[in-house]
Formats: structure tokens, sequence, C-alpha cells
């Protein structure tokens, strides 16, 4: 997936700090959830071909397909959810996440998630769910970094 | 009170009445009233059972069948007085019979591991039904592993009622037990259970129920029933969790060894050799939840009081009352639509995620629980992989039903 197309925000904290910014505007849960429903709307469209069991992340309660691409210099991911609200969930952690070098990824703690009161306000299940796939990306940057070494 | 309880104001009286009775129905949620309609998983507790529960450890805490003291005394009665209440709820021959369990998910353990397990050989069947809840199919797979037994699945119709000439075929002769839930935790099927006790035991073949769903709702006889296991859930039905009950015939009891050993389960004990006790204490080892005992005892007595053929007219109204609703709403999909179910509605609405349907729900007070409520072999009956699921009780209110349809539509506007 080489689409060279250039993140938001030209680093994971910067993106991190955007977020924070953009939820301390809304009033009420509501429009929270509405901003990530039209958020996951804008996910690039993920080819329905991809979504087999190989790319399907376990220990979510909704199904999410996430498919990473590129090299510890630079990678990116592709992912959806049949829920829209875990797709807007995915689009923030793509917005830190994607199209960054490998180590960025690593060192990259996603504090976004307490800031905007996602942490307290998800259930327990949506939270091990948001764990899980931050784990899938950042197993991912590590086994691209040890490629890029061997 | 009659059937016809739903047309009268009288049953609306009594509705607000029981709810100042339950605490957690007072609350506001993100600034709503909370409107809870996630009684199928658990239900909330009266006032009643709450204060048993405090009164059982601020004045009576001992431990039970111990201590001749008179804490201890007190405490052996109000615990033992549940199970004669819960003889009575339903409707058992013997107290004897009457064995106390976390719950039902011990209780059908309690039977797989004590009864089934010594008994299955290779090429014997445990006959299940499509629509079990996964406590009354794993425990069956555990021991299906360890005996080579299998498990043959009884087949549902597209309305939620068992295929029961089907059943009928699949009861042969190397079936050792049929173990099938009195009502459907996703559907809300009421099973005819007395006819199916009936094939099976023409047959020879024992029959258990899981009756975690039914003991809310129906009035549970099983003498009439027939069948030769029953197993119950206190939490289900207004009571503390970690309670529960398996119910079974004397003779089967008395023939099962002990499942679990330890204090208050023997007679005798030494180290070569142990007596023990007599039904129901064989099965409970160990100090039990005395305290949830006691509270469970308080919760039949407040469905006792309000009568549970008033609890079914009350629950029906609304059930009528909440499909109709439910079914003017655009691209809606109910599951389960046999005749004479019980206050559990399982829906979709056309391209909306049903946690995201929950999670918008929430926000508005009304809780209603999304998944596959630990049931994924009928999920995949139905070729979905969650449903969004109301499930009601007598004191939810037509007023309840409304706010939840309009939160419905502003989340599927929200969603769509």
């Amino acid at each position: 997936m080489s689409t060279l197309e250039q993140p938001a925000e030209n680093s994971a904290e910067f993106a991190q700090d955007t977020i924070i910014e953009e939820f301390g505007y809304f009033g009420d849960w509501t429009e929270r959830y509405q901003y990530l429903i039209d958020l996951g709307r804008k996910l690039p469209t993920f080819p329905e071909a991809l979504k087999i069991e190989q790319h399907k992340l376990h220990g979510c309660q909704s199904q999410v397909w996430i498919v990473p691409s590129g090299t510890a210099a630079r990678l990116e991911f592709q992912a959806i959810s049949d829920s829209s609200i875990v797709s807007g969930l995915i689009a923030l952690v793509l917005r830190v996440y994607s199209a960054r070098p490998a180590a960025e990824i690593i060192a990259t703690e996603p504090r976004f998630i307490d800031a905007i009161g996602l942490s307290s306000h998800l259930s327990l299940t949506r939270t091990n769910g948001l764990a899980a796939m931050l784990k899938a990306i950042k197993d991912y940057a590590r086994s691209a970094l040890a490629q890029s070494a061997a | 009170m009659s059937a016809n309880v739903r047309s009268t104001r009288a049953a609306d009286f009594d509705v607000q009445r029981c709810r100042a009775d339950f605490p957690a129905l007072q609350r506001h949620v993100h600034g709503k009233p909370l409107v809870y309609f996630d009684n199928a998983n658990t239900a909330q507790k009266p006032l009643a059972v709450i204060e048993a529960v405090d009164g059982y450890y601020r004045r009576h805490n001992a431990n039970v069948s111990r201590a001749v003291h008179t804490l201890g005394s007190e405490a052996t009665a109000l615990y033992e007085a549940t199970r004669d209440k819960l003889r009575s709820f339903i409707n058992a021959p013997s107290r004897d019979e009457v064995i106390f369990t976390r719950g039902a998910t011990e209780s059908i353990n309690l039977v797989a591991y004590s009864w089934a397990l010594p008994r299955l050989q290779s090429g014997d069947e445990i006959l299940l039904t499509q629509m079990e809840h996964h406590a009354n199919i794993v425990p069956w797979q555990l021991v299906c592993e360890r005996t080579g037994a299998k498990i043959k699945v009884v087949p549902i119709s597209q309305e939620g009622e068992l295929l029961l000439d089907q059943l009928d075929a699949l009861l042969t002769p190397r079936v050792k037990l049929l173990c099938l839930t009195h009502v459907s935790n996703v559907l809300g099927t009421v099973n005819p259970i007395a006819r199916i006790c009936a094939m099976a035991r023409a047959r020879g073949i024992p029959v258990l129920v899981d009756g975690s769903q039914a003991a809310p709702h129906l009035r549970i006889d099983v003498q009439a029933l027939g069948c030769d296991f029953y197993a119950i859930t206190g939490h289900k039905m207004f009571g503390p969790t970690g309670t529960g009950m398996l119910w079974a015939k004397r003779a089967i009891l008395d023939a099962m060894p002990p499942f679990m050993g330890g204090g208050e389960m023997i007679k005798q004990v030494s180290f070569e050799k142990t007596v023990f006790n007599d039904l129901p204490y064989k099965f409970e080892a160990g100090t039990p939840n005395i305290a949830g005992v006691i509270g469970l005892g308080a919760a039949i007595d407040y469905i006792n009081a309000l009568g549970i053929e008033t609890i079914r007219a009350i629950e029906s109204d609304l059930l009528v009352y909440a499909t109709q609703q439910l079914n003017t709403i655009p691209g809606m999909r109910i599951f389960g639509t046999a005749p004479g179910k019980a206050a559990v509605i399982s829906f979709l609405i056309e391209g909306v995620h049903a946690h995201d349907l929950a999670t918008i729900l929430d926000t508005d007070g009304v809780a209603v629980r999304s998944g596959h409520h630990c049931a994924h072999p009928l999920m995949q009956f139905f070729g979905v992989a969650a449903t969004a699921r109301a499930s009601l009780a007598f004191y939810n209110t037509r007023e309840e039903v409304d706010v939840f349809i309009t939160a419905l539509l502003r989340a599927r506007a929200m969603l769509l």
C-alpha cells in the first residue's frame, strides 16, 4: 500500500496532542460518539478480499481486520471494523501510529486514550479490544525492526 | 389478579409500587433516568434482598450447621429456610433434593462430572439443542472429550422453536442424557418441557433442564414437568450473585458421588476412608455463600408476594407493546417469534452494529445487552455475529419502552 500519502500530523506525539485538543471541544459523549462515527466513515475503503482470518484481530467484541505494509522505515496500516464506533477508534489509532517509522511506533505510548476519557467510558471489553489493536501494531513494528536488522 | 391484568389501572399502580422497592432503578445514567432492559443478564435486587444480606452480616453472622451457639442456630435456620422456599418454588417432592450451588453453571457442571462422567462411554450421545447457552454446552463437551461420547444437536425453526419431530428422531438408544433450556436467553422461546420429558421418558432417557431464564418469569413444577434435573441461578431471579440450585430426583442424587470434597459433606473422616453425609449436604462442601442464600430466600418471598402469574401478565403486556413499537422502526429484524415467548427481544437494525446501538443507547440511560449472549451456535444459525437484546422485567413500564424506542431512533439516525 504505497499510497505515498502523508499523515495529517508529522509525528505520533503531535497527532496525539491534536486529537486531545479536538476532543476538548465536545460537550458530551453523544458528540464524541458522533465524531468517532464520522471518522470511521472516512476510513479508506478496506478491500473485502482482505477480510480473512489471517488479518482478523482477536480480543475484540466486534470484528476488526488489520493489514500492515511497508518496512521499518515507514510502516502503514489498513484497518476496519464492522462496528462504526470501533472504526472511529481505528481512525484515531491509525492517525497516531500509521505511516510512521517502526522505532517511533514502538516508542509511542497511547496517552490520548486516557486523556480524551475513552478508557473510563468504554466498557472493559472495548478497552481490551483497543489494547489488542495497539499490541498488534507494536508487534508488527518490532518484527519489521528485527527484519531490517537481520 | 387474572390474565387481563394488562389492561387494568391496578397493574400500573403495582408496577410503580414495585419500582420503589428497587434502589438501582432510581439511578440516573449520563444524567438520564436509568431504563434497565438487561434483566436476562442479571436482574436488579429489591430492598428486601439487600436487607436480608445486610441483616445476616449485622446480626446473625456465623457459620451454618456447625455451631451450637445462638448465632450459629439463627444463621442455619435462615439459610435452611431458603431450601424450603426453593423446594416449594419448584414444587420438589423433598427439601433433601435441593442442592445449593453458585449458580446454574455449577449445577450443570455438577451433573456433568458427578452423574455423566462415570456413566458415559465411547459411542454414547448427549443431546443438546441449537438454542443452548454456553453453560449448557461446554460442560458436556468437556465430559465428551474425556469419555469419547458425542454431542448431538436438536435443530430449531427460523421462528426459534425446537423441531420436535427431529428431536423425536434424535432420541435414540445412544442418547444418555437430553439437556435443554426451559426458556431461551436469546429468543425468549418457552420450550414445551413437559411434552419433551414425556418423549424422553418413553425411551428411558433422563432430561436436564436449564431453568435460569424460566425462574424469574414462569411457574416451575418439576414434578409436572417430569424432568430429572433442574438448574436455576439466583441472580436472574432478583437474588444475589453466586447463588443457585440443582434439583434432581433422590434416587439419582443418591447414586451420584460427591463432586467436591471438604467440610460439611462428610459424616466421618479417617485417612483411610470417609463416610459421606446425607443429601443434600453430600454435595455442599465447604462454607457456602450463606448471606447470598439468605438473600435468595428474600427474593423468592418477593416473587411469591407479587405472584408469578401477575409477573407473567405484566411482562406479556410489555412484550407485546415493545414488539409492536420495535416493528415500526425501519430495518428492524427480531430474532425469536415463538408464540408465548418470554419478554426477551433480540434484534438488529439493518446496517447498524449491535455494539454501536448499545453504546449509543447507554448515553440515553438505556441498558441493553449486545453481543453473542453466550450462544455462539445460535448466532451461527441466524448467520449474525451479534444481536442487541432488550430483556424486560415486571418493574419495567410502557413509558420506559417509549424512551427506549426514541433512543433507538436517535442511535439509528446517528449510525446510518
